[in-house]
C-alpha cells in the first residue's frame, strides 16, 4: 500500500479537521474504489497522455513559487507533487493508505495554486494544474478536503454564494451602498433586476460581506460613464466558485448555471465582473465547460477589460493621476487565463503617474500563492502559503527598491495573498485594486 | 390570462401615456412596466427628497415611501411593488400596502394567473414566506428557492431546519435543510434542497435534493426516490397526473430524463435541462446539448436537426402540444427557432416566443441596436420601438396586442392577423 | 553467431518496424478514440493555428523562457534530439541498407560527421544521467524506468560507435547495435519515449488553450 512519499515530521503536520476527520473515516476498500472510479469514469485521454508523456526531466520545477521559496525542495516541484499523489495512486492502482490521501489532499489543495505557470515551463505543455484538480476531485469524493474551503463549498451549495450571505443581506448591501453613494452622486442608482440592460454586473460574495466599498466604486464608475447596467436581487449574483477548487464539479456546474441563467433571464448583453481572478476562470473556462457551454453563453468582460474599454471610449474622465509610483501584479487567471496584461498596463498608464514593472511579469509573473483556493483553506495553512512565496516578496522588494510604493492587484485572492506577504516580510507597500485608483482619480 | 377575453380587442392604436411628460413631472422615472392588457404603464418615481412613489398612467399613487422596488404587473393586471414604509418593509398592491410588515421583503412572485402574490420576508433573523399578505406561522434560520403554488394560495421553499456553525462541515453533511410547504417542514432533512415544483392540484411538492455530498435525487413530499444520481435538475409534475414526477438526471457523466426514479428516455446527452410538458401532458420537451458545445431541443427524446453553438433557452410548447418554439444563440446573435426551423434575421436579444391559441403562429419580441421589434412568424409587424413588451394573441387567435414606446409615448395597439 | 546475426538483421527488423509503426498508430488511434469518448472538449478547443504557433516556439532552440533559463540543458536537449534523429536516418551505412533492400536512397552524412554526432548523443546521455543523479528536483522524479529508457536510447549509439571503429569484439557489437536499435524502435510507442509522438498533441493542445481561448503565450 502506498505511503506518503515524503515523510513529514510530526510537528509539521497541520491540524485541520477536514483532513483529519476525513482521513479517519476512510477504509482501504473505499479509497481503492473511489480512485478507480474517478480514474476510470471521469478521466480519459488527457490524464493518460500527460502521465505517459512526462519524461521526469524536472524542468517544470523552476516555474513553481513553492519550489523556489522552499530552498528548491523537490517535493514542492510541480512534477514532484504529481509524483507524490497521482503517480502513486496509478502505480498502486488505488491501493493507498488513508494517510497517503490526507497528504495528497494537503499537497493538491494547499501546496499548489493551480496557477498554470508550470504548463509554460514544461516542454510538453503538460497541464499539471489539471492533474492536481484530478487529485482534489478524488479527495473530494473521499471526503478529505481542508475544513475552511469545504465550509465555503457548503456555503456555495446552500446559498449560491461563497460567504453564507443571506438573500436579504445581499440586497441590503446594495441598497446601503446606493444610499451612501447618493451622498456623492445624487442621482446614482444600483438598478436591481433591470430587464434588457446592457450590463449585468456580478461580484464575489466577499464584496458585500467585507469590501462593500468596491460595489460603491463600481456603481460610481457605471454612473459617471452613463452605462445601462443592473445587478440581480436573487441568487446568481455571485460569480465566485470554490467548488471548482474542491473538486465538487457538480456544485460548480450548479453555481455557473445559476449565474448565467440569472443574466439570461434579465436579457442582458453581457456580464461585467469585478476584479476577481478565480471567478473568471470559473465562468470562462471551467464552469461553463462542465455544463457543455463551449464559451460562456453570455459574454463575460473582466473589470480590466471593462476599464480599458471605458478609457478608450473616453467615458471616464480623470481629475488627476495617481501620484505614488505603482507596480502591477498580473493575476494568473486573467493573464495566463485571458491575456489581459496589456490592457491592465494601458489602464495603469492612463491612471497613474509612474508605473514600474515587476520582474518577471505578464504571463511569467509569479502567483500570489493565495489563488487556486489555497487562501480559502484558511489559517491552518497560512504560514505555509506565505513562507511558500518568498520569491513573491523578493519580486515585490525589487519593485519597491526601484521606487514602487503601491502594488496594484486586480484580483481579490491576489489581494489577500499579497496583503499577507507584504505584512509578513515587512515590505510596507500599499495594495490597491484598479477600481480603487480609478475611483480616487476620476472626475466626480 | 383567462381575463384577456374582456380586454379591448378593437383594431387600432391607443396612446396611453407620455413618458416624456412623466420625466418633466418627477425628479426621476425608473423602468417602465406595462400591464398585460396594455391599458396601463407604471414606473417607480421620485416624488421628493428621499421620497418615492409609483406613477401609473401619469398619476402618482397617493402613498409615498422611503423606497419602492421590484415593481411589476401581476398576470391579472394588479400592480405590486416592494416598499419601505417608515423603516418597515411590505408590499404595496395597486397603491395599498399590505398589513403585514417585516424587517425586509424581497423576491416578489406571482402565481401563474396572478391571483397569488408571494414574497420572501425576514424579521428578527427569521426567514419566511408571505402569501397574499399572510405570513407563514414559522420562520426559519434561512430560506431559498421560494416557489408559489400554481393557484397562488400557497408557497414552498428550501429552509434551514438544523442550526450549525459555518465551520461545522461534518454537521452540515448530516443534513440541515428541508422543504417547508406553507410553513410546515418535511420530516426528512437533506444536505441541500434546490429547486421546487408544486403539482398542478397543489397537493404535492417535489424538490431537487442532495442526500450526501455525492448523491442527488428528487424528493416528493419528503420522500426521496430510491435511486440516486451524480446530479439532477428541477423536477416537474405531469400536468394531469400528480403521481408522475420527471426530472433530468445525470448517470455515468451524461444526462437523461427520469420518471419517478427510472430513466424514460433511451438517449443520454452531455446536457439536458429545462424540460417542459405539453399542456395535455402527453409530450415532454427539453433543452439538450447533443454534443459538447452544441444545443438544441428534444421532444420526447427526438432531437431537432437544427443546433445552436452558444445557447438555447425558453423552449415553449404550442397550446395544442404539437409544436415547440425557443430562443437560440449562435456566434453571439439571437434568433427564434420553432420545430427545428429558424427565423431569418439575427438580433442582439430575443425574448421567449408566444404561440397563438390555434398554435398556427408564433410571435416574439426582439432587439437590435437598442431598437425593439415585434415579429410574427419571422416577419416584423413593428420595428424600431424604444421599448416593447411581449405580444399577446387574442383568445380567438385573429388579432394581436402590441405594447411599446415610440417617441416617448407608451401605446397599445391591436392588429388583425393576416 | 551467424544465425543470430541473420535473425536480428532479418526477421527482427520486420518485427521492430511493424511494432514501431503499428504501435505508434495504435497509440494515436486509441488516444483519439478515448478522447472522443471521455474528453470531447479537447476536440472543441483544438486550434490548428495556435497549436502550430506553440509547437514552433518549442522546437526552436531557446524559443521559450525556460529554455533560456536552462542554457546547458537546452543545448544538450537540442543537440541530442537532432543527432538522435539524423544519425540513424542519414548514416551512410544505413542509407546503403535502404538502397540494397528497397532500392530507395537519400542524402547521407559523412562518416566523420556522423561520428561526431554519435559522440554528441552519447555525451548527452551522460549529461542526462549525471543530471538525473545530481539535480535534486530530477532525482526526486527518477525511478528505475528512467535509467532503462536512457540505456535503451544510448545503447544503439554506443554499440554503433564501437562497431564502426572495429574495436575488440565488434562483430558481437554489430549484432548488439542492430538489436538495441530494434529495441529502441519498439520501445518508442510503448514507453515514455512515446513523448516523441505525443509532443505535437500535448504541446498543440496547450497552445490551443492558451492561444485560442486564453489569449496568452505558452512559452
Amino acid at each position: 500500500m502506498g505511503e506518503p512519499a515524503v515523510k513529514i515530521e510530526e510537528s509539521k503536520v497541520v491540524a485541520d479537521e477536514g483532513l483529519n476527520r476525513g482521513m479517519e473515516r476512510l477504509t482501504p476498500e473505499k479509497i481503492e474504489k473511489v480512485i478507480q472510479s474517478v480514474l476510470k469514469s471521469e478521466t480519459g485521454s488527457r490524464l493518460k497522455v500527460y502521465v505517459d508523456t512526462c519524461v521526469h526531466c524536472g524542468l517544470c520545477s523552476e516555474a513553481c513559487h513553492f519550489y523556489l521559496s522552499n530552498e528548491k525542495n523537490p517535493s514542492f516541484s510541480p512534477a514532484g507533487k504529481v509524483k507524490q499523489t497521482l503517480w502513486e495512486m496509478l502505480k498502486q492502482k488505488g491501493k493507498v493508505s488513508p494517510e497517503f490521501i490526507r497528504r495528497a489532499s494537503e499537497i493538491a489543495s494547499t501546496e499548489c495554486n493551480l496557477c498554470r505557470r508550470c504548463s509554460m515551463y514544461c516542454p510538453f505543455g503538460i497541464d499539471i494544474a489539471y492533474l492536481m484538480l484530478v487529485v482534489r476531485r478524488i479527495c473530494h469524493k473521499l471526503g478529505v478536503t481542508p475544513q475552511y474551503i469545504q465550509s465555503t463549498a457548503h456555503s456555495h451549495s446552500a446559498t449560491m454564494n461563497q460567504m453564507w450571505v443571506k438573500e436579504d443581506e445581499w440586497i441590503d448591501s446594495l441598497m446601503w451602498q446606493e444610499e451612501e453613494a447618493r451622498e456623492e452622486f445624487p442621482n446614482l442608482r444600483i438598478p436591481l433586476d433591470k430587464e434588457g440592460a446592457d450590463i449585468f454586473y456580478s461580484v464575489i460574495a466577499p464584496e458585500p460581506k467585507f469590501r462593500a466599498q468596491l460595489i460603491y466604486q463600481a456603481a460610481a464608475i457605471m454612473h459617471k460613464a452613463g452605462l445601462d447596467w443592473t445587478m440581480p436581487s436573487t441568487p446568481g449574483w455571485d460569480n465566485s466558485d470554490m467548488c471548482m477548487y474542491t473538486g465538487d464539479n457538480e456544485v460548480m456546474g450548479r453555481l455557473k448555471k445559476a449565474h448565467f441563467e440569472s443574466a439570461m433571464k434579465l436579457r442582458v448583453k453581457r456580464i461585467v465582473m469585478g476584479e476577481c481572478g478565480h471567478a473568471f476562470r470559473s465562468v470562462y473556462d471551467m464552469g461553463n465547460r462542465w455544463l457543455t457551454w463551449r464559451m460562456p453563453p453570455v459574454p463575460v468582460t473582466h473589470a480590466i477589460e471593462f476599464y480599458a474599454e471605458l478609457f478608450k471610449a473616453g467615458k471616464i474622465k480623470l481629475a488627476k493621476k495617481y501620484e505614488q509610483p505603482v507596480t502591477l501584479h498580473d493575476p494568473c487567471n486573467i493573464v495566463r487565463g485571458r491575456g489581459l496584461h496589456e490592457m491592465a498596463r494601458y489602464v495603469v498608464n492612463e491612471t497613474c503617474e509612474k508605473f514600474i514593472e515587476m520582474e518577471p511579469n505578464r504571463e511569467h509573473n509569479f502567483c500570489c500563492s493565495a489563488g487556486g483556493g489555497v487562501i480559502n483553506c484558511g489559517p491552518p495553512f497560512r504560514n505555509k502559503r506565505v513562507e511558500g512565496n518568498k520569491v513573491k516578496a523578493e519580486q515585490l522588494f525589487v519593485a519597491k527598491s526601484k521606487g514602487a510604493k503601491t502594488v496594484i492587484a486586480p484580483c481579490h485572492n491576489c489581494h489577500g495573498g499579497l496583503e499577507d506577504i507584504i505584512h509578513h516580510y515587512g515590505l510596507g507597500m500599499e495594495l490597491k485594486f484598479l477600481g480603487d485608483i480609478i475611483y480616487e482619480c476620476m472626475e466626480k | 390570462m383567462d381575463g384577456s377575453g374582456k380586454w379591448d380587442w378593437d383594431i387600432g392604436k391607443k396612446e396611453i401615456a407620455d413618458i416624456n411628460k412623466w420625466k418633466e413631472t418627477f425628479e426621476w422615472v425608473e423602468e417602465i412596466y406595462s400591464s398585460p392588457d396594455g391599458e396601463k404603464a407604471a414606473a417607480v418615481v421620485k416624488t421628493g427628497e428621499a421620497e418615492f412613489s409609483v406613477c401609473e398612467n401619469g398619476t402618482a399613487w397617493e402613498n409615498v415611501f422611503d423606497k419602492v422596488w421590484s415593481l411589476r404587473f401581476a398576470p391579472d393586471g394588479r400592480l405590486a411593488g416592494i416598499v419601505s414604509d417608515t423603516g418597515e418593509w411590505t408590499l404595496a398592491v395597486d397603491g395599498e400596502t399590505w398589513e403585514s410588515r417585516f424587517e425586509f421583503v424581497w423576491n416578489m412572485q406571482f402565481s401563474e394567473a396572478g391571483e397569488g402574490i408571494i414574497a420572501a420576508a425576514q424579521s428578527g433573523r427569521k426567514y419566511l414566506a408571505v402569501v397574499n399578505d399572510t405570513p407563514w406561522e414559522n420562520g426559519f434560520a434561512d430560506m431559498a428557492n421560494l416557489t408559489p403554488s400554481k393557484d397562488g394560495t400557497g408557497a414552498a421553499a428550501a429552509v434551514q431546519t438544523v442550526p450549525f456553525g459555518e465551520s461545522e462541515i461534518f454537521k452540515f453533511q448530516e443534513g440541515c435543510y428541508s422543504v417547508a410547504v406553507d410553513g410546515k417542514t418535511w420530516d426528512k432533512n437533506f444536505v441541500n434542497v434546490w429547486e421546487i415544483a408544486f403539482s398542478h392540484d397543489r397537493k404535492h411538492v417535489a424538490a431537487e435534493v442532495r442526500t450526501s455530498l455525492y448523491d442527488y435525487t428528487i424528493a416528493v413530499d419528503g420522500v426521496p426516490w430510491n435511486q440516486v444520481f451524480s446530479s439532477v435538475w428541477k423536477p416537474l409534475f405531469a400536468p394531469n397526473d400528480a403521481s408522475v414526477i420527471t426530472a433530468p438526471v445525470r448517470i455515468g457523466g451524461a444526462w437523461t430524463l427520469a420518471k419517478n426514479g427510472q430513466a424514460i428516455w433511451d438517449k443520454k446527452f452531455p446536457q439536458l435541462w429545462h424540460h417542459a410538458y405539453s399542456p395535455d401532458g402527453k409530450k415532454i420537451a427539453a433543452i439538450v446539448s447533443p454534443k459538447f458545445g452544441r444545443w438544441t431541443v428534444a421532444v420526447d427524446a427526438e432531437l431537432w436537426k437544427l443546433t445552436f453553438g452558444d445557447a438555447v433557452t425558453d423552449a415553449v410548447f404550442s397550446p395544442d402540444g404539437k409544436r415547440v418554439a425557443c430562443c437560440g444563440k449562435e456566434n453571439g446573435k439571437w434568433t427564434i427557432a420553432f420545430d427545428g426551423n429558424v427565423w431569418g434575421g439575427i438580433f442582439d436579444m430575443a425574448w421567449q416566443p408566444v404561440w397563438s391559441p390555434d398554435s398556427l403562429h408564433v410571435a416574439a419580441k426582439l432587439e437590435k441596436n437598442r431598437h425593439y421589434f415585434i415579429m410574427i412568424d419571422g416577419l416584423p409587424v413593428k420595428k424600431g420601438l424604444e421599448a416593447a413588451w411581449d405580444p399577446i394573441f387574442s383568445p380567438d387567435g385573429k388579432k394581436i396586442l402590441l405594447r411599446g414606446i415610440e417617441d416617448g409615448k407608451y401605446f397599445r395597439e391591436v392588429l388583425p392577423l393576416k | 553467431m551467424h544465425g543470430l546475426y541473420n535473425f536480428v538483421s532479418g526477421p527482427m527488423v520486420w518485427i521492430a518496424f511493424i511494432l514501431f509503426i503499428g504501435g505508434c498508430l495504435y497509440r494515436l488511434v486509441s488516444l483519439a478514440s478515448l478522447a472522443k469518448e471521455k474528453d470531447t472538449a479537447v476536440y472543441a478547443y483544438m486550434d490548428f493555428y495556435y497549436a502550430l504557433r506553440s509547437i514552433f516556439h518549442w522546437i526552436i532552440p531557446f524559443g521559450s523562457e525556460n529554455m533560456r533559463r536552462q542554457p546547458l540543458m537546452t543545448l544538450f536537449t537540442f543537440a541530442f534530439h537532432i543527432c538522435l534523429i539524423c544519425v540513424p536516418l542519414f548514416l551512410f551505412a544505413h542509407v546503403v541498407l535502404w538502397k540494397e533492400s528497397w532500392n530507395i536512397s537519400w542524402g547521407f552524412l559523412s562518416d566523420s560527421t556522423a561520428d561526431v554526432m554519435t559522440l554528441i548523443v552519447i555525451a548527452s546521455c551522460i549529461f542526462f544521467l549525471v543530471r538525473r543523479l545530481t539535480r535534486p528536483e530530477v532525482k526526486f522524479l527518477t525511478n528505475r524506468s528512467d535509467f532503462i529508457i536512457l540505456a535503451i536510447v544510448a545503447a544503439p549509439f554506443i554499440t554503433g560507435f564501437w562497431a564502426y571503429h572495429q574495436w575488440a569484439g565488434y562483430r558481437m557489437m554489430l549484432i548488439l547495435h542492430i538489436l538495441s536499435g530494434e529495441i529502441m524502435l519498439i520501445a518508442i510507442p510503448f514507453s515514455r519515449l512515446s513523448h516523441a509522438i505525443f509532443f505535437p498533441l500535448t504541446r498543440g493542445y496547450m497552445g490551443s488553450e492558451f492561444g485560442a481561448v486564453k489569449n496568452a503565450k505558452d512559452w
